[in-house]
């Protein structure tokens, strides 16, 4: 049971539970569907940008506890950043869930889904939102 | 629920004997592979068959004239031989060699039915069909501008039979129908679908991928005009299948491919193709493929497969059963007649986390759509869990199913 608490850390079952963000955006300026084929996952992930600043994001869908974590997690970690520090969190989540690397301090929060590079199967589910979310940054 | 009588008499453990992957652990737990409709597991008599072909035997077929190409040749006809023997086809050249039931499914549609068909004609196919029995119909459809019929199924999971008659119209060019479903479990009326079809003159294709592994399939007395399957469901390699045709249709049909072996005179200016099964068989065979499908068929024969059956039939029942009782669990898919498999969903936890959670049990099951996508859609799912059974399973196993969700729900409680 020690790896699957590892990868269903608390936190991540509580915003599974109970995902923030998970609403639709008014007027926003970007937003995109992603979609896992393999196990049925879906996200729309919604943007709005004021300049350079990610001023709101949010997301809807369905999916595993995995995923929907990830998203909820990831739309709480960016609001109120800058475009170049969104592209790089995106960069250091990826890279801390497919390396054995420890992961970035810059990913706060995120860390808790360091777990998942041990379950090569389910990397998937962790980036799905983050994938969906550099589409919709797309101009 | 008590064991029946037959299923005593058949010895599961020495069965589970000839399969060596069922003894091995999986992260220090016994393995419990629940996950058959995806891939069966391969008795040793069908590892043995593959590997004495690579040791002994190995060389092209058809081609040479010394002594390993003679006896190669003499295991992958051999092997051809006892699969028509096994499906009750008239002849060897009726039994056509396939990656598996996609492909065999494709060159039905590409080399049976594109000549066929015109703009307008229907295929008319079922909601619980696999990918495999879409995709490629569509495909047609694009290429031609005929049309996809899909008969409805009810919240069981049963073909609504009416409607299906209801869509065999002057215009239906094909039946294509799974015998039984991956996704569901279903059995299909397949003998009564064929003589709808026949006596208005339309040609039928089977998809048996999930029958095959459960029982013994005789493609006369079902009366269909085509009928696909795969090798490593049925307890052989992956990447070899069978194509049954009729002989008339398979001889009146174009190859498909084209290339080594299925000629019979090549110049440039015209060539001629060879005989059946040959002409559907371009270049070089999966030969040890071959050679181990007819191992798998030799064990099945050699097996009490009524026995069997009956045995995986108390083994699904007791599935069945045990899974109603989990809190939370709905079962998708509850044909009266059906084989092998439970899907199911638990509520406030998605598949995919039950699979992950299971497999550090040592349970091996599929979830996701099961490439059968609409069937989601109908039961208005975004994907399912599902078990699937062999003859060699157990209702052990289904026990350590049942402990392996109690898990789910102690780190997903309601």
């Amino acid at each position: 049971m020690s790896d699957l608490r590892e990868l269903y850390q608390q936190l991540i079952l509580d915003h599974n539970r109970s995902p923030k963000n998970f609403r639709t955006l008014e007027e926003p300026t970007g937003h995109a569907d992603g979609h896992n084929p393999l196990c049925g996952d879906r996200v729309t992930v919604y943007v709005r940008l004021e300049g350079d600043l990610v001023a709101d994001v949010s997301f809807l869908g369905e999916g595993c506890a995995i995923s929907k974590a990830s998203a909820s997690l990831m739309t709480q970690a960016l609001k109120g950043k800058t475009l170049a520090q969104a592209q790089d969190l995106l960069a250091k989540f990826v890279a801390m869930v497919t390396t054995d690397a420890p992961p970035d301090e810059a990913l706060g929060k995120l860390a808790v889904f360091k777990g998942v590079c041990e379950f090569p199967m389910r990397v998937k589910c962790a980036t799905l939102a983050w994938h969906t979310l550099e589409a919709a940054l797309k101009p | 629920m008590g064991h029946t009588a037959a299923a005593l008499a058949f010895d599961v453990e020495r069965v589970r004997a000839d399969f060596p992957i069922l003894s091995r652990q999986i992260l220090c737990k016994r393995l419990v592979y629940l996950d058959n409709a995806a891939s069966a597991q391969k008795p040793q008599a069908v590892l043995d068959a593959v590997r004495h072909f690579y040791a002994e035997e190995s060389s092209n077929v058809h081609r040479g004239v010394h002594y390993l190409s003679t006896v190669a040749t003499k295991a992958y006809e051999g092997a051809r031989d006892r699969i028509r023997e096994w499906i009750g086809a008239r002849d060897r050249g009726e039994v056509v060699f396939t990656r598996g039931t996609t492909e065999s499914i494709n060159l039905v549609a590409q080399s049976f039915l594109r000549p066929r068909v015109r703009e307008g004609d229907e295929v008319l196919t079922t909601h619980m069909e696999h990918h495999s029995n879409i995709v490629p119909w569509q495909i047609l459809a694009e290429q031609t501008g005929c049309r996809l019929v899909v008969a409805p199924i009810d919240d069981r999971g049963e073909l609504q039979r009416d409607e299906f008659e209801r869509r065999i119209t002057a215009r239906t060019r094909l039946v294509s129908v799974v015998h039984v479903s991956n996704a569901l479990g279903t059995v299909n009326p397949v003998r009564e679908i064929c003589a709808a079809a026949r006596a208005r003159g339309i040609p039928v294709l089977i998809d048996g991928a999930q029958a095959m592994p459960h029982q013994r399939v005789d493609v006369g007395a079902l009366g269909c005009d085509f009928y696909a399957f795969s090798g490593h469901k049925l307890y052989g390699p992956t990447g070899i299948g069978v194509l049954y045709g009729r002989r008339e249709l398979l001889d009146a049909m174009p190859p498909w491919q084209g290339g080594g072996d299925m000629i019979s005179n090549v110049t440039f200016e015209k060539t001629t193709w060879n005989e059946l099964p040959y002409k559907f068989e371009a270049g070089t065979p999966h030969v040890a493929g071959a050679i181990g499908l007819g191992a798998a068929v030799d064990y099945l024969r050699a097996l009490d497969l009524g026995a069997a059956a009956e045995h995986e039939a108390d083994v699904l029942a007791y599935a069945t059963a045990r899974l109603a009782e989990v809190k939370g669990l709905r079962l998708i898919g509850t044909a009266r007649e059906k084989i092998g498999v439970v899907s199911f969903v638990l509520e406030g936890v998605h598949p995919h986390d039950i699979g992950t959670i299971l497999d550090q049990e040592g349970i091996a099951i599929r979830v996701g759509h099961h490439c059968a996508q609409p069937v989601m859609q109908r039961f208005k799912v975004p994907a399912t869990a599902r078990a699937s059974f062999a003859f060699y399973n157990t209702r052990e196993e289904v026990d350590a199913l049942v402990h392996g969700l109690a898990r789910v729900r102690e780190l997903f409680p309601q």
